[in-house]
């Protein structure tokens, strides 16, 4: 029988959530990590009970974690579960983000654009997002703030830059969004190995053909009226990017401001708000099975991150875009203004495509068929920061 | 015998309850106490101070002997009381108005 694990990564803590196929009930384990801000949570493709997370906090600073069993239990990788080592010389780096600047290998720490202007050198702050690899469990990649994309192969244990996509030459131009200069989405080519995109609030989205060497900006297309060009190469605010893994070539994004699609692997852009009510918002997603199928949460705009009219809404195109229905059976029609930031909604993969996706009020709603109705699994959790599916089985 | 008190959240990390007690070969510092507590609990490597910089990271406070001891330079011997293990070296997160997750002992 399928099964399907979500994680859910909150302000204050993890939770994991699962359920048979028919995704009726639901068992809530957590909070894990209690009180810490969990950025993101997510399995491994190659060995689904392998699970990264990131923890953070303004006091302690970052930390990785790692399951292998499907998240009942968890160690920092590099320490040995349960009890502490052994005296010795420490060894455990997971939480050791340092950009590269070896001679080899690194570029000299460029310095970046600030909120006023001025240039500001390079600061980390935390892990935003991790990706394991679709074919090995202990390779993961972790796109951090200040925006930069480290490498594991150890499991998490130690981490290295992938200093091509800072030292590339626009660094001076890129800047933080109001969440930050993160580095929030990076996709792997099930295809291409060699092939992956991410993409940076705000500087735009990037994408290597040589395996995370070189790097190139692919924002042609996007077009920004917030920045003084409003076509320049980079400087672009991306809030997300989605792929469905059939079509490696066909990309969809949630800008700031506009929907968009990319039908040659991102080196052009055109828009696809087309009906939306609003274009700002922050997730994207693609069904499980049907490539043209997209969904998005509409939020009324970058001063007021809420949905619109206090209705909850998450918009459908069957099209690729342009054309959108408004799925809300389930959802709250009144009085509700919470935001759905842009890791926090996810697809899973069984027959009946289930969507996901998790609020800044705490509710995690899912929906067992492609988004014609909703549900709440849970109600009342921390605000919620990332959802990923697991499908089992 | 050091005793050094973490705050919660660290104390989760170390797996550890209550005070956490050190032996430290020569002089007492801040520095020699933090290579100790990390040699014991490589988990908090970089929560305390940065890894590379060594620096104490900003909202976090050292205490001992109800005095604040977080500007002190790494390498300044600790109070004797606390070399002596009568007082704990408090490792504090900082909050507006209050100490995260304490309830000070005097």
């Amino acid at each position: 029988m399928s099964k399907v694990r979500v994680l859910v990564g909150t302000r204050k803590g993890a939770f994991v959530l699962t359920s048979d196929g028919k995704r009726e009930k639901w068992d809530v384990s957590g909070p894990h990590f209690a009180g810490w801000e969990i950025y993101h949570v997510k399995g491994s493709p190659a060995d689904p009970n392998r699970l990264y997370a990131s923890q953070s906090s303004g006091w302690f600073g970052q930390v990785i974690q790692r399951s292998s069993d499907g998240g009942k239990t968890w160690h920092q990788p590099g320490t040995p579960p349960g009890e502490p080592p052994a005296p010795g010389p420490p060894k455990a780096a997971s939480n050791k983000f340092v950009y590269d600047t070896s001679d080899a290998t690194g570029k000299p720490l460029t310095t970046h654009q600030f909120y006023d202007g001025t240039q500001h050198p390079w600061e980390f702050k935390r892990v935003w997002h991790l990706e394991p690899s679709l074919t090995d469990p202990d390779t993961v990649y972790a796109g951090v703030e200040d925006a930069a994309i480290f490498r594991s192969t150890d499991g998490g244990e130690n981490w290295q830059e992938l200093s091509g996509l800072r030292g590339h030459g626009t660094g001076p131009k890129w800047q933080p969004g109001a969440g930050g200069m993160c580095l929030h989405t990076i996709i792997l080519d099930p295809s291409n190995p060699k092939r992956m995109w991410i993409a940076i609030s705000a500087a735009g989205a990037f994408r290597t053909d040589d395996g995370g060497k070189t790097w190139k900006p692919i924002n042609r297309g996007l077009r920004s009226q917030y920045i003084p060009d409003p076509n320049a190469e980079v400087g672009h605010c991306v809030h997300h990017v989605a792929m469905h893994p059939s079509r490696p070539g066909v990309l969809f994004m949630q800008k700031h401001w506009d929907v968009m699609r990319s039908d040659d692997a991102g080196d052009s852009w055109q828009e696809i708000s087309g009906n939306l009510p609003t274009d700002f918002g922050f997730v994207i997603d693609v069904h499980a099975h049907e490539p043209e199928t997209i969904y998005v949460v509409p939020i009324k705009s970058d001063s007021e991150h809420f949905v619109p009219d206090g209705k909850l809404r998450v918009y459908r195109s069957r099209t690729g875009g342009n054309e959108w229905e408004a799925l809300m059976k389930g959802l709250p029609q009144s009085d509700c203004y919470v935001n759905v930031l842009r890791d926090a909604m996810a697809v899973d993969s069984l027959d009946m495509c289930g969507v996901y996706f998790g609020t800044s009020g705490g509710q995690v709603y899912a929906s067992a068929d492609a988004g014609d109705s909703w549900a709440p699994i849970v109600r009342d959790l921390p605000a919620v920061l990332s959802v990923e599916v697991q499908t089992l089985g | 015998m050091i005793r050094v008190i973490l705050p919660p959240h660290l104390r989760t990390l170390a797996r550890v309850r209550g005070d956490v007690e050190l032996e430290v070969q020569g002089q007492v510092t801040q520095r020699s106490v933090l290579d100790e507590l990390e040699a014991r609990y490589p988990m908090l490597r970089g929560t305390i101070r940065d890894h590379v910089t060594q620096q104490r990271r900003p909202f976090l406070r050292f205490f001992a002997c109800e005095e604040d001891l977080s500007h002190e330079l790494p390498d300044a011997p600790l109070p004797g009381s606390v070399a002596s293990g009568k007082e704990p070296l408090l490792i504090i997160g900082a909050i507006a108005g209050g100490l995260m997750g304490y309830k000070l002992p005097w």
